[in-house]
């Protein structure tokens, strides 16, 4: 290779510039999974019916940090902290004061923003690698404070705290598990819309500015500081709510669930989903599902290790995830269209 | 104040782990711009390969020396086949393959070694040191060990013709490919040594927190804010970084009422971010200006 290209090269970004319009998926498409994620359950078993829903609010917390790092360009390893604070803020809102859940949801969207705006401040200035240690630190942090002493008759310290599930409202005869289901495909269209709103939005187009370079986005008069820190607020809220429909569908928060683990579990689902391609997450979090149980498959002993060949040959042969699948596909179709 | 010099003795000696930790942290960095969170893997692998050694019958010193050139050996090997290929790859896809080469090494030494616990000889001896209570022969050898090793890495990088290469390659990579030098091949040689360091350091630590799989995932946490801490462009920071936070974690552990052992590791992470926030380059790190 040329010294030449090499230069070009080293300019690589933490994350690549994704183009607007291929941040989602075409009209059709958009249809198809919608139809097929309504009508499974109606032919699945309640395990499964879980599964999916795990599948969803999993995805819905990739979808928050493809907010945060693929949007505005800032890499959080934090994540598991504002899933954390969702799924308490739920859990003891419904156990303790007896609220209904679908109040809970809201309510710990916007304290998780609060929190969110509030740490992005002192994040403000730091960026790549301090900015993963910060929000790494604040990982580790979180399971040590969710046990303290003094929180205790609320989140029940080291045994954590067993939710309730909601039965289907007006009389409908539905399972628990589909009920709820449903209850969390609603929540996450709607977040997706929203989400995809906001980035084609002034702020997304923000966001994008400072991803792709923070000094010429201030140049133009954007305010760094002020897009920074919401973009790690809705990232946040997001997540918070995610975390929220998590424990109502686990039926149980404990502090250690919400360790370093998972926020690694959301940045490896965001990854293999492909950086800044929304869809993307729902297949990340397939991926973080389903792949340990294919690997433990393989072997019961070198479950680890598969998991990692497996995460390897990903990587190796689609570097951009999911979303290299996606215009390969788009390619193809194209190129078929035309014979 | 009994208490107080033993606290900041105890914090220097495991300061001194810190400190391996975050020169190997430093190395990697200095050759590829990525923090490597598959680093405290590799040295556990390496101490166990030692201890694997000894259990044949081989001396501590001969099994030191051995493992020394297989981590050497076993950081080239991973840079050529794993990570040479992902050279253009986005930065996010390289940090996946550090979490992936993290799972590989972690199930691979369980299912080799099993988790059970293991004792680890030390080879300065468990005795008080110089006849004081405060520090052990272990510590003060951790602390000796470290500085030798700083001295070494000083010596290299500053007067051999290989030094200067690998801090040409690491610094201006175009340039010192125009003087002739195989800039591909100087990374590799940087995982080789960050290998080896960590393999150091996980010799020195495996007789304070036992030989298991799971020994080097707080020790490489408190290497990576050591690191950072010092500045990731100083492998001089590095070690001060480490003794810093090895002293302040002990000290807040003893004097911060309600921290204790559970929150030692938060607290000394927020200090390191209060510490970034003020001087965002570390403390010996340069601050790199980077034109639009």
């Amino acid at each position: 290779m040329s010294a030449a290209e090499e230069v070009v090269a080293e300019g690589h970004e933490a994350v690549e510039a994704v183009p607007k319009r291929a941040m989602t998926l075409g009209t059709g498409t958009s249809v198809v999974v919608l139809l097929l994620l309504i009508a499974v359950p109606l032919f699945a078993k309640n395990f499964v019916i879980f599964q999916l829903t795990q599948l969803l609010y999993l995805g819905l917390a990739v979808l928050a940090l493809n907010i945060l790092t693929g949007g505005s360009g800032q890499f959080s390893l934090g994540q598991s902290a504002f899933y954390g604070i969702g799924a308490y803020i739920t859990a003891v809102m419904m156990e303790q004061f007896n609220i209904p859940y679908f109040l809970c949801l809201p309510v710990a969207g916007v304290l998780c923003f609060g929190v969110g705006f509030l740490f992005g401040q002192p994040a403000l200035r730091l960026s790549g690698v301090y900015l993963a240690l910060a929000t790494f630190a604040l990982a580790t942090a979180m399971p040590q404070l969710l046990k303290l002493n003094f929180l205790e008759p609320w989140t029940g310290g080291v045994q954590g705290l067993v939710v309730t599930k909601p039965d289907a409202p007006f009389g409908l005869k539905m399972s628990q598990d589909m009920w709820l289901y449903y209850f969390t495909l609603v929540v996450v269209l709607a977040i997706y819309v929203a989400s995809v709103n906001l980035l084609r939005s002034r702020s997304g187009r923000a966001f994008m500015a400072i991803r792709d370079n923070e000094i010429a986005a201030s140049a133009m008069g954007v305010n760094v500081a002020l897009y920074k820190t919401l973009a790690f607020g809705v990232s946040a809220a997001i997540t918070g709510v995610a975390g929220g429909l998590s424990a109502i569908a686990v039926q149980f928060v404990a502090p250690d669930s919400f360790t370093i683990t998972l926020a690694i579990q959301l940045f490896l689902g965001m990854v293999v989903g492909g950086v800044g391609w929304l869809p993307g997450s729902i297949v990340g979090a397939a991926f973080i599902i389903f792949v340990p149980n294919i690997a433990e498959g393989i072997s019961k002993g070198l479950s680890g290790a598969v998991f990692g060949v497996l995460l390897f040959l990903v990587i190796y042969l689609v570097p951009h995830g999911a979303r290299q699948l996606a215009i390969l596909g788009q390619q193809l179709a194209g190129r078929l269209r035309k014979n | 104040m009994d208490l107080f010099t033993n606290q900041v003795l105890a914090g220097i000696a495991t300061g001194a782990i810190y400190a391996c930790m975050a020169l190997a942290v430093v190395m990697i960095y200095q050759a590829i711009d990525h923090l490597n969170f598959a680093q405290g893997e590799m040295a556990m692998f390496s101490t166990f390969v030692s201890w694997q050694l000894m259990q044949w019958g081989v001396p501590y010193w001969g099994a030191f020396v051995i493992t020394l050139a297989f981590a050497f050996v076993g950081g080239i090997v991973i840079e050529r086949v794993l990570f040479k290929p992902l050279a253009k790859a986005p930065i996010l896809t390289n940090v996946a393959g550090f979490i992936a080469l993290f799972s590989i090494i972690n199930s691979s030494a369980g299912l080799i070694w099993d988790f059970t616990i293991k004792q680890y000889p030390t080879p300065f001896g468990s005795s008080p040191f110089l006849g004081s209570q405060l520090i052990s022969t272990h510590q003060a050898g951790m602390i000796g060990v470290t500085v030798l090793l700083l001295i070494g890495l000083f010596f290299f990088f500053q007067y051999t013709r290989i030094g200067l290469a690998m801090r040409a390659a690491a610094s201006l990579p175009e340039s010192a490919r125009l003087v002739g030098i195989n800039t591909s091949w100087m990374i590799a040689l940087g995982w080789g040594m960050a290998s080896a360091i960590g393999a150091i350091a996980g010799m020195l630590i495996a007789p304070v927190v036992f030989l298991e799989p799971n020994m080097m995932g707080g020790v490489l946490l408190y290497g990576f804010a050591a690191a950072v801490l010092g500045g990731l462009t100083s492998p001089f920071g590095a070690v001060v970084g480490g003794f810093l936070v090895g002293i302040f974690e002990n000290l807040a552990g003893t004097y911060i009422p309600g921290v204790g052992n559970e929150l030692k590791l938060p607290i000394a992470l927020a200090l390191i971010i209060s510490v970034l926030v003020v001087k965002p380059a570390g403390l010996f790190g340069r601050h790199i200006v980077k034109r639009v």
